[in-house]
């Protein structure tokens, strides 16, 4: 065999190899899905969707999850966004590029990989316990917060890095002063990166359950949250509880609630990448 | 005409005593000393990396935003000293505009890129911001291209007319002088004959210094040049001297085309 036949086969098996590898995470993707689908979605209903949990099967709704879910994502992103653009603000306008700054983003970057547990156990701390919010909203939301201000502050650095050098420069020529510079060009030019960054922050949080038993939220929650001191329930949460269940009808009960989620879930993301294209958009014109 | 013209006494806009410039260890400016007139165009050319941009860019202090450069000796704006801790770089920047090599506007509308500049010295009558926004237009030469269309995106306008949109944005504060990093160097020829009239035009109420790359428009548009080389100052002199009579064999070298 010539040498670079024997490079030709070379090339096709790894090829194949590689296509192998694709072919099974897909494969893998969509037998949950599809399990999940048709097991949960012979539940969907308007029924389920605005029920409260139920000792009968066929008789529990997601509405106390679904709210709660929605009242945590909401006022995560209220707590996290700010704080987590200003941050970055802070590292990539203002640090200087110290030892001190490298260590700060070093462990920023670590803190992003910790296992959400781990915030669970800091949230029941400082927040439940010390703060003593309970098991609120609150704190749920302030946990999550901590758990995704990593995430927001290195995608916001990113967009942040994006804006030309060009804007900066004119704006600072003009006679602006570094803020004004930050505030009126350096931002809303990075704001599109940042919501991409902070929508699948939010996805990530809103998925998170271990931090939330941790804390203490409830399984069975029949009310739904009416301020942020109020206990709640989140979807993720509702899911584990039906599925810890013995009775089989709880397990499509389960299936249903994580449908939910998931669609959830497509929506944010797909939100992201619209602002993304959108963005995009804008610079390639002219 | 043109003895009458350098006759002229043309009033002392900026000087520059013993500057030097260095980029952490590396030195790119030595002992720079040289009198700018007022409204007149002073050329600044050289071949890359000679300093000529680091020069102009001392006189609104762009230089500050690297964290590595330093600067030594003196500017005088007007008789004021503009280097040191204690000068009010915005103040300066205000009335020192700049144009810069690579046109910038703002992705925002050619309106809000003139009445940036306005907006940000705290001006909020919208009467007095639209005034300046035609005003500063006309000034530049693009009202007449833009008139129909001043809430549309500045970045969807021509190349050479986003560089005099960037023009007007820097008039819009009224500054006395007009900085240009080789303004015209992305453009087409016919954009940059339209930038070179303009800056003939402009030179009546501000003073202009320029860098450029190409010989043939310092010597079009300026009334003085300045060519640098390895961040010496070769030679200033009249345009017409610099171009026709220079002092410097390496001067001459280089606007006969011999190096750079």
């Amino acid at each position: 065999m010539k040498p670079h036949l024997a490079k030709k086969h070379a090339e096709k098996i790894f090829l194949g190899l590689a296509l192998t590898a694709l072919i099974l995470t897909i494969l893998f993707l969509f037998t949950l899905l599809w399990d999940v689908i048709s097991d949960g979605f012979p539940k969907i209903s308007g029924g389920f969707l605005s029920g409260y949990p139920s000792r009968k099967p066929s008789e529990a709704g997601i509405l106390p999850a679904l709210a709660g879910s929605a009242y945590l994502m909401a006022l995560t992103a209220i707590i996290a966004v700010p704080i987590g653009l200003f941050a970055a603000v802070y590292l990539e306008e203002y640090a200087n590029k110290s030892y001190l700054s490298r260590i700060l983003e070093l462990n920023i970057a670590n803190l992003a990989g910790v296992p959400s547990i781990i915030y669970g156990l800091l949230g029941l701390q400082l927040f439940v316990r010390f703060a003593d919010l309970g098991r609120s909203v609150a704190a749920g939301a302030l946990t999550l917060s901590l758990l995704i201000l990593p995430v927001i502050i290195i995608a916001s650095r990113e967009a942040l890095r994006q804006v030309p050098k060009g804007f900066r420069e004119a704006s600072l020529a003009l006679g602006a002063t570094k803020w004004q510079t930050v505030w009126n060009q350096v931002i809303p030019n990075a704001l599109p990166g940042v919501m991409t960054g902070c929508i699948l922050a939010l996805s990530r949080a809103i998925g998170e359950t271990a931090p939330l038993i941790c804390l203490g939220a409830l399984t069975y929650v029949a009310f739904v949250p009416d301020s942020v001191f109020s206990a709640f329930t989140a979807l993720p949460i509702q899911a584990f509880n039906w599925v810890s269940r013995p009775q089989a009808a709880f397990h499509e009960n389960a299936a249903g609630a994580i449908l939910v989620l998931l669609v959830l879930l497509v929506m944010l993301n797909s939100f992201a990448v619209f602002i993304r294209m959108k963005f995009q958009k804008q610079y390639t014109q002219g | 005409m043109v003895t009458a013209q350098t006759q002229e006494a043309h009033e002392l806009c900026i000087s520059v005593k013993n500057l030097s410039v260095f980029y952490g260890d590396n030195q790119a400016l030595f002992d720079i000393s040289m009198d700018i007139p007022e409204k007149e165009v002073t050329a600044l050319i050289g071949p890359s990396g000679c300093g000529k941009s680091t020069f102009l860019r001392c006189f609104n202090r762009m230089n500050d935003l690297i964290p590595s450069a330093r600067v030594e000796g003196e500017i005088l704006l007007k008789g004021n000293q503009i280097l040191g801790n204690s000068v009010d770089v915005v103040t300066l920047r205000k009335r020192v505009g700049m144009v810069f090599q690579r046109s910038n506007p703002f992705p925002k509308s050619i309106f809000e890129n003139v009445a940036y500049g306005p907006k940000i010295h705290g001006l909020r009558d919208r009467n007095k911001i639209e005034e300046i926004v035609e005003d500063s237009l006309k000034k530049a030469d693009l009202w007449n291209e833009v008139k129909d269309r001043l809430h549309t995106s500045g970045i969807g306008l021509s190349g050479g007319q986003q560089q005099r949109l960037c023009i007007a944005r820097a008039l819009a504060v009224e500054p006395q002088i007009l900085l240009m990093d080789e303004p015209a160097s992305a453009l087409d020829p016919r954009s940059t004959s339209k930038i070179e009239e303009l800056i003939g035009v402009l030179k009546e109420n501000y003073t202009i210094v320029i860098v450029t790359h190409n010989m043939q428009q310092a010597a079009r548009v300026s009334q003085k040049t300045a060519f640098f080389y390895e961040g010496y100052l070769i030679e200033y002199g009249e345009t017409e001297q610099v171009f026709q009579n220079p002092n410097e064999k390496q001067t001459e070298d280089y606007v006969t085309g011999r190096f750079g």
